[in-house]
């Protein structure tokens, strides 16, 4: 094995043990450095490997020196290299021994392609954790302030992320140095340091005391929310979340109330949008109390917001609104506060917003119950039916079941027909198979009877749709609706519509009986099976087109082990051999691989 | 109406070509999706500038400037600036017709006024300009209709209040252009904020109006020193953004542009800080993914840099090599016609510097599978300059590309490629017989060793990753009393082999 190592490479270090010295580190190093990318991108991705066989002494005084020092490299390889590191606390000799990780990774923090920075700030984070508290101060921190301190902006948006880790367990004058370094970075120059510092403010506050949260990261959260860059002042918004959990209902009315409400009205609509967006996590944040005062104002001016994309977002949340108001006066509130503006919101211009809403509005019936539901959402659901836009239709009927609970399906049955008619031929394939997904759960709600009369006509349409895979999901639908009517159901109304399409002229109808049988066998059971697809299958092994003889190859192997060893020897044997012997090289091959599969040779 | 603008100057050296010389970015993709795409339907949505306008008041028609006698002028200018700052609904058309009306006369007046009469710019009147301007044109862009986009592809959405703001914008134009016009009084009002504001209405999705923004930013440019600085800076935060946070900024090319007409003008020797902006801002601006858009104005840039300062050629060489596209073959060509531009203007001793990476990428190039890139890297034989340059140097870059070029000449599907390299190999040979034959001689024994290092690295990998098992299993048998017999076995095969 020593010739691996290539021809002038004698052994290496006396000292180590008799493996190491196979793998002499200069080796190693070509392998890192080869000039081919893929290579080297290999290499970088076992260097955990390379290091288990330098072992962890020279993999300190090496490797890693070789690493800070001279890969200048493919951000791809560095992002391999920033990924591999932080798992690399065992193979440099344990927590002792982590701060040896620290030079590379700090190199790393600084290049400019943001997922390099990210991942290598991620591992940061994860060797922060495996110091002990001396190594940390000595090693750690003045790797923080150094990229704090940094002259271009990557080494300062790193650092922004390394606060939190390393504060809760330094030392009271330490900690002073981490928050100063925070607050500088909170008001840097570069809109992307600011922005950076004003993501990890909230988890920066969560590992503060109490006092330094409201005489520091108040402040600061109050400048970063008046920013003149709207991309700063919406990551404000983010971080209220947090800061809002820490604080008493005095300090928050005080201290944070007035910025929030000062965002819900920003004259930019994507702090308003971030506004609408984190709302449900705001109502928590602030409690009750708060909410009542302060934020349902703030959520009707949102639901009428002038940008489409801002109410689109406040219609989302909807529901969890509604949810999450104390169950005492919840339902005034909602029909006196909320429910005038969603009503407003089923005819807006705009379809996103209409479509929002819709995904939502049905979860408000269990909220408020069958006598409100029936009165005041149901004129909603039904008007949303007949909206123009199949998205918002299909949002409405896909969230039928909460609907069901609460009232019954039935109330609905009348407008919901023929909104599924029209979905259902709508001329968008997605649309189609939108609806078809929810047939079965609509076939369970509206029970047997309704289906054969008004919706099996449809799901046999589906079968012979132009789109294949509006066929292909219509073959699974029948399978799933067999299920739920059983098989007697299945041998009166499927099975012979089926059938029948084995002699349609069209092939690929032709095929769609065979895709059916494979899907409807297992359903039907043995006697079905047998009787009934079994001759039409055989039948079919006569096509003149190739790919329904080959089809049925397939369809035989399916089906084989629901038969018994009579139909399987006198019947099916004859004809896979038949078809085994066939002109086309893929009815053969597949024929073939059913005569073995059924254990037929 | 006037819409055209004349050619823009440079604000620091007359003779510099300005920005009318940046050519049209070179469409070097044969095959549009646009036929693909369906349009998407429109929807309308209001725009963001209308929401703090409540009690509209009426506007009335103001006597006409030019009646008034030259005592009252000034109070009645201050009068149409006011109403101009009045703000109408463009979304709803038929909307107070009269008082856009009124507005669209006044605007008109205003412009004609300020081109064309002296003694009309007096220092009481620049803050309400300034006001009128502000409250017109600065306002949050409405989100994009179309979150995907794509400059190339579709169509862009045209500002509903255009027939306003391009008067306002037109007015703004001919003010600062007047020869009255005085920065030191209109700098008080010009400022940082200011600036910041124009720049961020360079994302408008309309290209009318960022057309507009980049003479007027040109001009405020080349009037007021104290802003210089700060514009730059402020740029380069865009595009860093651009590059590394958003991928989505509408107006790149038009930063650009002005910018290649600053970078035309900087003194000699360059500064750091415009060093730091080629190497951290310009060249990874070449990663991004929308390139095609922008790439003409910032090849442009990096060339006129080249041009001051032949020293910082292999920082860019370097930086686009490091940049060069892994996938798209349409940008691949963008970046082989740069790499050209700049040889165009190498100076021979710098050429020496980057000769063997470059020629490599530019062997991996031919040996591309799309024959458009396999062609673009092909032509720079047909380039005298780049010729000359490859044979004083042949020594270094034939052997850096003969082994894939005599590969490749074998193996491309495409004809075209084929007789090119044969064409190039044919020079080749007529440059230095000997050492071609060499080349040629030491081609086959070449692709021995390569299959034999192949051999021999998967050895030392199969052999590491052996002793990597055996140590997991050696710590797992530490712990698992078990397993340590099975161990002890295998280490002592191993100690075997």
């Amino acid at each position: 094995m020593a010739g691996a190592a290539g021809p002038g490479t004698g052994p290496g270090a006396a000292g180590g043990d008799g493996d190491d010295s196979l793998y002499p580190i200069a080796v190693l190093i070509d392998e890192l450095r080869n000039e081919d990318v893929q290579l080297r991108l290999n290499s970088i991705k076992k260097l955990s490997t390379i290091a288990l066989a330098l072992g962890v002494e020279r993999t300190r005084t090496e490797l890693l020196p070789f690493l800070t020092d001279t890969i200048y490299d493919e951000d791809e390889v560095l992002l391999a290299l920033a990924e591999q590191l932080g798992n690399f606390t065992g193979l440099v000799g344990g927590p002792d021994f982590a701060h040896c990780l620290l030079p590379p990774l700090e190199s790393l923090a600084t290049v400019e392609e943001t997922v390099v920075r990210d991942k290598a700030v991620e591992s940061l984070r994860q060797i922060s954790q495996e110091h002990t508290p001396v190594a940390l101060e000595a090693h750690f921190v003045p790797l923080v302030k150094r990229l704090a301190s940094g002259d271009w902006f990557t080494s300062r948006t790193s650092a922004c992320g390394l606060f939190s880790v390393c504060y809760p367990r330094a030392s009271n004058a330490v900690k002073a140095e981490i928050r100063q370094h925070f607050r500088s970075l909170c008001s840097d120059d570069t809109p992307m340091v600011r922005r950076a510092a004003a993501s990890k403010l909230g988890e920066f506050a969560k590992v503060l005391e109490l006092d330094s949260v409201k005489s520091e990261i108040v402040p600061l959260f109050t400048n970063l929310a008046s920013d003149e860059q709207d991309s700063v002042r919406l990551l404000a918004v983010e971080a209220c979340v947090s800061i809002a959990q820490l604080l008493s209902q005095e300090d928050l009315e005080a201290l944070v109330m007035p910025t929030l409400r000062q965002a819900a009205e920003d004259k930019s609509w994507r702090v308003r949008y971030m506004v609408a967006d984190k709302f449900s996590e705001l109502q928590k944040a602030v409690g009750p109390k708060i909410t009542l005062n302060d934020l349902i104002p703030a959520f009707q001016n949102l639901l009428k917001d002038c940008e489409a994309e801002v109410r689109a977002a406040a219609a989302h949340k909807v529901k969890e609104l509604c949810e999450n108001l104390p169950a005492e006066g919840r339902e005034t509130i909602i029909m006196n506060q909320i429910l005038p503006f969603i009503k407003e919101l089923v005819s807006d211009t705009n379809q996103h917003v209409k479509s929002a809403l819709a995904s939502v509005i049905m979860g408000l019936s269990t909220i408020l119950g069958k006598e409100n539901t029936i009165e005041h959402l149901l004129p909603l659901f039904l008007a949303q039916l007949k909206d123009e836009c199949p998205e918002v239709r299909l949002n409405i009927i896909s969230n039928l079941d909460c609907v069901n609970e609460v009232i019954g399906i039935r109330q609905l049955s009348q407008s919901l027909l023929p909104a599924i008619v029209e979905l259902a031929e709508d001329a968008k394939w997605r649309v189609r198979l939108a609806i078809i997904e929810y047939m079965p759960l609509l076939a369970g709600q509206l029970g047997m009877e309704f289906f054969d009369e008004k919706l099996n006509s449809l799901c046999m349409a589906w079968l012979v749709d132009h789109v294949y895979a509006i066929r292909e999901a219509a073959t699974n639908n029948l399978m799933k609706l067999v299920q739920k009517f059983g098989t007697e159901w299945a041998q009166n109304t499927i099975v012979p519509k089926v059938l029948v399409m084995a002699n349609d002229p069209n092939y690929l109808h032709r095929m769609t009986t065979l895709f059916c049988i494979n899907v409807l066998s297992e359903a039907c059971g043995q006697e079905i099976t047998t009787k009934q697809m079994l001759p039409i299958v055989l039948k079919m092994a006569g096509d003149q087109v190739a790919n329904v003889r080959f089809n049925v190859a397939k369809s035989l192997q399916k089906i084989g082990p629901i038969l018994d060893t009579d139909a399987l020897q006198e019947e099916v044997k004859p004809v896979l051999q038949k078809l085994g012997q066939d002109e086309d090289m893929d009815v053969k091959y597949f024929a073939q691989e059913a005569i073995s599969v059924l254990a037929l040779a | 109406m006037e819409t055209k603008l004349p050619p823009a100057s440079t604000p620091t050296s007359p003779s510099s070509p300005g920005l009318s010389p940046v050519p049209p970015p070179d469409k070097v993709d044969g095959f549009s999706r646009r036929s693909l795409r369906r349009a998407r339907p429109r929807r309308s949505h209001s725009s963001s500038q209308f929401r703090y306008q409540s009690n509209q008041q009426e506007l009335t028609p103001l006597p006409l400037l030019k009646d008034v006698p030259a005592s009252e002028l000034h109070e009645l200018l201050s009068r149409k600036l006011a109403q101009c700052g009045v703000m109408f609904d463009f979304l709803d058309c038929v909307a107070d017709l009269k008082g856009k009306e009124v507005k669209r006369a006044a605007l008109n007046e205003l412009v004609e006024c300020v081109g064309s009469t002296r003694g009309v710019l007096i220092e009481p009147v620049y803050p309400d300009i300034i006001r009128m301007i502000s409250v017109n044109i600065f306002r949050t862009l409405p989100p994009s209709e179309n979150p995907e986009f794509d400059p190339e592809e579709d169509e862009p959405n045209l500002e509903p209040s255009w027939p306003h703001l391009q008067l306002v914008y037109e007015f703004f134009l001919r003010f600062l252009e007047s020869p009255d016009f005085q920065p030191s009084v209109a700098k008080r009002y010009v400022d940082q904020k200011f600036v910041l504001m124009l720049l961020e209405l360079f994302d408008s999705e309309d290209p009318r109006e960022r057309e507009y923004l980049k003479t007027i930013l040109h001009r405020v440019y080349g009037k007021f020193l104290g802003l210089r600085a700060y514009i730059r800076k402020q740029c380069s935060h865009i595009f860093l953004r651009f590059i590394y946070e958003l991928e989505h900024f509408n107006g790149v090319a038009e930063l650009l542009e002005i910018l290649g007409s600053i970078i035309n003008g900087f003194a000699l020797p360059l500064k750091t800080e415009h060093k730091q902006f080629l190497v951290r801002v310009l060249i990874p601006l070449h990663s991004v993914k929308s390139l095609s858009v922008f790439h003409a104005q910032l090849a442009y840039c990096v060339v006129q840099f080249l041009e001051k300062d032949a020293t910082l050629t292999e920082h860019v060489i370097r930086g686009l090599l490091k940049y060069w596209p892994k996938t798209c073959t349409q940008k691949e060509v963008m970046f082989l016609g740069e790499m050209e531009e700049i040889l165009d203007v190498i100076e021979p001793s710098q050429f020496v510097k980057i000769q063997e990476p470059l020629f490599k990428q530019v062997a991996r190039c031919v040996s591309s599978p799309h024959f458009q890139v396999a062609e673009r890297a092909l032509y720079f034989w047909n380039n005298e300059y780049i010729l000359s340059l490859i044979e004083d140097n042949c020594h270094t870059v034939l052997p850096a590309v003969f082994g894939t070029l005599y590969q490749v000449s074998k193996e491309h599907w495409n004809q075209t490629i084929v007789s090119l390299i044969y064409n190039v190999l044919k020079t080749f040979m007529e440059m230095n017989g000997k050492l071609f034959d060499e080349l040629t001689a030491s081609y086959k024994l070449e692709k021995q060793q390569e299959q034999q290092k192949a051999r021999e690295r998967q050895e030392l990998w199969q052999g590491l990753e052996e002793l990597r098992l055996r140590r997991l299993q050696g710590t797992q048998g530490a712990k698992e009393a078990p397993l340590q017999r099975l161990t002890a076995q295998v280490a002592t095969s191993g100690g075997q082999s």
